[in-house]
């Protein structure tokens, strides 16, 4: 187990590490003039070639990545062509906010999802299921955003019992929890259904009958905890894929998170800013999918022995 | 249900090619003193600020909804697939290909989207590109499994044992071979790359106004929502309508065509 959470945080590492160089590269292909573009439109030319110069991109791309990859690792991000304030200042003040309203969202999906996907699979065929079904299946289709949108329209507009904007206090948090987490509420409905349904005919859920377990210990105890492995798999994608969402909807409800800091920035081609919201963004996903792989080992043994 | 979805994308696609046949008003006509007026005899679904018929731009929208993600999902799925093909294919190809794709992997759709508009700016083409680059990984992925799994069939050596070369093995016999999961995976993804659009529309990084689309027209409700109401509610249940649509043949299909799957793992951003 060691070795093998050694093997991941490296591999995890030169993810991180290949990802870095891939935004970099992908930065350079930037129509326009950087230097121009950090200096505002009314600078003159001599401002410009200054520059030019202090941000280094008068140098050959190598020099660049080289004295890039140096800033980074000092945990210098750069500067905001906007605000003039480092963009780690500007992601410190936000990301915590994002991740909070994140971890509610998957929690509230998980709790909400795992529950109904199994009761929907316990009454397989019968009225509950389809109703499930069929709510799964809405939720799956519908637009955070305009969902926002509505609840906004109701709870603050019609009856004005809850903030529009803002993350105070924890009525804050619930119109924009509930946006971020109803896809993953129908998605973790319908995979926990379907993986529950997938254990049934197994001969331990035989086993544990035929000893005669109670059957909600024989749901709650042995069928749940096998089909937990693809649902660990699906929640730890879903959390990425949750931080996406949470640009639209921190938009929405203008909260003052990473995702709404990383809109701005792109409507406002405050390019450094937008560079490192993009890394952050996608450390988070590597760092989760580390999470969820050595999550693996804990909820199924056997996959501790394969590795050995 | 399958069926419903197809009725239902059946009827967005129609919509899409017979725009301006079905659309009562011209959706670009301003008329002041229409402004906001709610649903009635004159406006069938309402106006918006600026007196523009909301029913008509809805109709209008479903032709730009359907251009940019039918393109930009079949883009992607040309380029994820020539991509995972030849990872599946050469040895030599498969570490970088696929660690490319896994690094894609890594980016939630709508950020890769963002931060393409961010370098290249807003409009049609930027917004087709930046999704069509979050929609690759997926269909290497599946063409990379598929064509390695593929390699050791029959039908491929006995291709190759005739003389065929690797361009037409590839497309003659392991595409074919391989192609209905891909149609799948196409239908499956439609969906996502409808709501990555709309929610960059939505955001004010899509098509610039006054384009219809249905993300601008929820843009727009955030200013007028709270006076009129039904700006926000009807372009919204068409997206959702429309996805639903997708999402329900997608699943029929996939029953249909692959009874292996029969399992929901699938990421929509």
């Amino acid at each position: 187990m060691i070795a093998y959470t050694i093997q991941r945080l490296a591999t995890g590492l030169l993810t991180v590490l290949a990802m870095v160089t891939l935004v970099f590269l992908v930065f350079q292909a930037i129509p326009g003039d950087a230097a121009r573009m950090y200096a505002g439109p009314d600078a003159s030319p001599e401002a410009v070639e200054r520059i030019r110069e202090e941000l280094g991109l008068n140098l050959p791309v190598h020099v660049r990545y080289a004295s890039y990859m140096g800033r980074l690792l000092r945990g210098n991000l750069g500067e905001s062509f906007i605000t003039r304030r480092p963009v780690t200042t500007e992601i410190r003040e936000r990301f915590p906010n994002t991740i909070r309203l994140s971890l509610c969202a998957i929690t509230l999906a998980v709790v909400l999802g795992m529950t109904m996907g199994l009761v929907s699979a316990i009454h397989e065929g019968g009225v509950l299921d389809i109703v499930l079904t069929v709510t799964a299946l809405a939720g799956i289709s519908m637009p955070s955003f305009w969902l926002g949108l509505l609840l906004i329209l109701t709870f603050s507009v019609r009856f004005g019992v809850l903030p529009i904007a803002g993350a105070g206090t924890w009525r804050h948090y619930l119109m924009p929890v509930v946006c971020l987490s109803v896809f993953n509420i129908a998605f973790i409905t319908r995979m926990t259904r379907s993986s529950v349904l997938e254990q049934l005919g197994e001969d331990f859920v035989r086993t544990a009958q035929a000893k005669g377990l109670p059957q909600p210990a024989v749901w709650l105890v042995h069928v749940l905890r096998a089909a937990l492995i693809p649902i660990t798999t699906i929640v730890g994608l879903q959390f990425g894929y949750m931080l996406g969402g949470a640009v639209v909807i921190e938009t929405v409800f203008a909260w003052p998170g990473m995702g709404r800091m990383l809109v701005r920035a792109v409507s406002l081609r405050d390019i450094p800013v937008v560079q490192g919201a993009l890394l952050v963004f996608a450390a988070s996903v590597v760092l989760i999918n580390l999470a969820v792989d050595l999550l693996y080992g804990l909820i199924d043994p056997r996959m501790r022995r394969d590795r050995r | 249900m399958a069926t419903l979805g197809a009725l239902l994308v059946a009827g967005f696609l129609l919509t899409a090619v017979l725009a301006p046949w079905l659309a009562p008003r011209d959706p670009y006509q301003m008329n002041l003193r229409g402004s906001l007026k709610p649903p009635g005899a004159e406006y069938l679904l309402g106006a918006d600020y600026g007196g523009r018929d909301v029913l008509s731009r809805i109709i209008y929208g479903a032709r730009l909804s359907s251009i940019k993600s039918i393109s930009s999902v079949g883009l992607g799925m040309v380029v994820g697939t020539i991509m995972g093909m030849l990872a599946g294919w050469y040895d030599q190809l498969e570490g970088f290909i696929m660690r490319i794709v896994d690094l894609l992997l890594c980016f939630p759709s709508i950020i890769i989207a963002l931060s393409i508009i961010a370098i290249l700016g807003a409009g049609l083409e930027n917004v087709i590109i930046a999704i069509v680059v979050g929609q690759i990984p997926n269909f290497a992925r599946l063409a990379h499994g598929l064509t390695s799994q593929a390699r050791n069939r029959l039908y491929v050596e006995s291709a190759r044992s005739i003389g065929a070369r690797d361009f037409r093995i590839l497309s003659r016999h392991v595409f074919p071979n391989i192609m209905d999961p891909l149609i799948v995976q196409l239908t499956l993804s439609i969906p996502g790359a409808i709501m990555t659009a709309a929610a960059l529309s939505f955001l004010g990084l899509g098509v610039s106004p006054p384009t219809a689309t249905w993300g601008g027209m929820l843009h727009e409700s955030l200013k007028w929502g709270r006076s009129a109401p039904h700006v926000a509610v009807y372009p919204g249940i068409a997206l959702m309508l429309v996805v639903f649509g997708f999402n329900t043949m997608g699943d029929g299909l996939r029953r249909a065509l692959d009874p292996r799957a029969r399992k929901a793992g699938r990421q929509v951003g």
